[in-house]
């Protein structure tokens, strides 16, 4: 499951853009800072490389094996 | 906030200090991934860990890390890592440095650090400006890049850290970039583990600065632009010299073993204390 803390994220799309597996999308969505907080739009194209979590400047991110509900 | 479902790297946070003060897309925020990331590769214990920092915004990083710190002044975090290291050996000392605060007025101790090899971990963020004090151009700025104190681009010939330190007796020195950061983790792994001065050179990016002033507006464009001008050293070996002018040279330059200072400084101790077994600086003097 991948997760994006709204609070926390800044926008800066380093996630989108450097995702080997093209899984971030932009949302439409403005969160309450303004800012469009990318969307794990393509969750089954994920590896788990981790390499999202290890780029975030913001710690925003996280990724594990735990299936959604 | 609640540590445990959360991100990998919150368990090392101070929370309550989130979200950082960096801009968006700071390199800084990626740098402190690199390092929690870096500590488990090489099982370091957290308890055991004192940062120490200088002043910049890369020198804001020990502040949310959740262990013993110390922000110093300006230039001086070699200095007081030093006299920490020395004081009690044990620990894993680290220092968070900027270009500013390493090169500039904290050149000396950057030099001197690694002559004596002492064994401590200094992690340089150079974002090639001062980007803290509004993007002044630093000793490590390209010639002609622009910053607000060289509107017309900068004339000198920026320092090569990882050169400069290599030739000042460090027995460890990688160059990565923040695009690079598998790479960047397993180098400060290497230093944290090398008994010894240890220089880890993260190039990183301030779009706001830096970014702002030589065309490239986002921290996605910079990522792109330090990916581009990386050459790997085992490939610029080959190379010459005239290829790679305005390239970034990346990899891993030294790794030696060479005496180190405080062991050297425990037996002069240990060897002058007359119980044989120092409790302090002082019982080591000689009564003569
Ligand atoms: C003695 C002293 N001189 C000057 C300053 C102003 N000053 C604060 S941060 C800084 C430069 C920081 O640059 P760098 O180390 O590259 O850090 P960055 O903000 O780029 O991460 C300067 C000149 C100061 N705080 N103290
Ligand atoms: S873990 Fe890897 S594949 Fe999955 S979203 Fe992050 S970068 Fe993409
Ligand atoms: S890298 Fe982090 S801060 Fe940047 S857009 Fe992605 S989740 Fe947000
Ligand atoms: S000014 Fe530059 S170095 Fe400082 S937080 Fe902003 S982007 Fe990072
Ligand atoms: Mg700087």
């Amino acid at each position: 499951m991948i997760t994006v803390n709204e609070e926390l994220c800044k926008g800066c799309n380093i996630c989108k853009e450097f995702c080997p597996h093209n899984v971030y999308e932009e949302s439409k969505a403005l969160n309450k800072k303004g800012i469009h907080v990318p969307c794990p739009k393509n969750k089954e194209q994920c590896t788990q490389c981790g390499l999202c979590t290890l780029l975030c400047p913001d710690q925003a991110i996280k990724v594990d094996d735990e299936d959604e509900d | 906030m609640d540590k445990t479902n959360q991100n990998r790297f919150m368990k090392y946070l101070r929370t309550e200090r989130l979200p950082n003060i960096f801009c968006p897309g700071c390199g800084n925020g990626t740098v402190m991934n690199t390092f929690f990331n870096a500590l488990e590769l090489a099982d370091k214990d957290f308890d055991n860990l004192a940062l120490v920092s200088g002043i910049g915004c890369s020198s804001r990083i020990p502040g949310y890390v959740d262990c013993d710190s110390l922000h110093t002044t300006h230039g001086r975090p070699i200095t007081f890592a030093t006299g920490l290291k020395l004081a009690n050996p044990d620990l894993d000392v680290v220092v968070f440095t900027g270009d500013g605060d390493a090169a500039a007025i904290g050149g000396n101790h950057l030099i001197h650090g690694s002559r004596r090899n002492i064994d401590i971990t200094v992690i340089c963020i150079n974002n090639s400006i001062y980007g803290m004090t509004g993007g002044q151009i630093s000793p490590t700025s390209p010639t002609g890049s622009y910053g607000s104190t060289a509107p017309y681009g900068a004339l000198e010939t920026p320092f090569n850290l990882s050169k400069l330190t290599k030739a000042a007796g460090a027995t460890y020195v990688a160059r990565w970039t923040t695009a690079h950061p598998v790479q960047l983790s397993n180098a400060i792994k290497k230093g944290l583990k090398n008994k010894g001065f240890s220089f880890i050179e993260a190039i990183s990016q301030c779009p706001t600065y830096f970014g702002r002033k030589n065309k490239m507006k986002t921290a996605v464009d910079m990522m792109h632009w330090m990916k581009d001008q990386s050459v790997l050293k085992r490939k610029a070996d080959k190379m010459d010299p005239s290829e790679l002018e305005d390239k970034l040279i990346i990899g891993e330059f030294v790794n030696k073993t060479a005496p180190e200072y405080t062991e050297k400084f425990s037996k002069l101790l240990e060897d002058n204390c007359e119980s044989g077994k120092p409790s302090s600086v002082r019982s080591a003097y000689r009564v003569d």
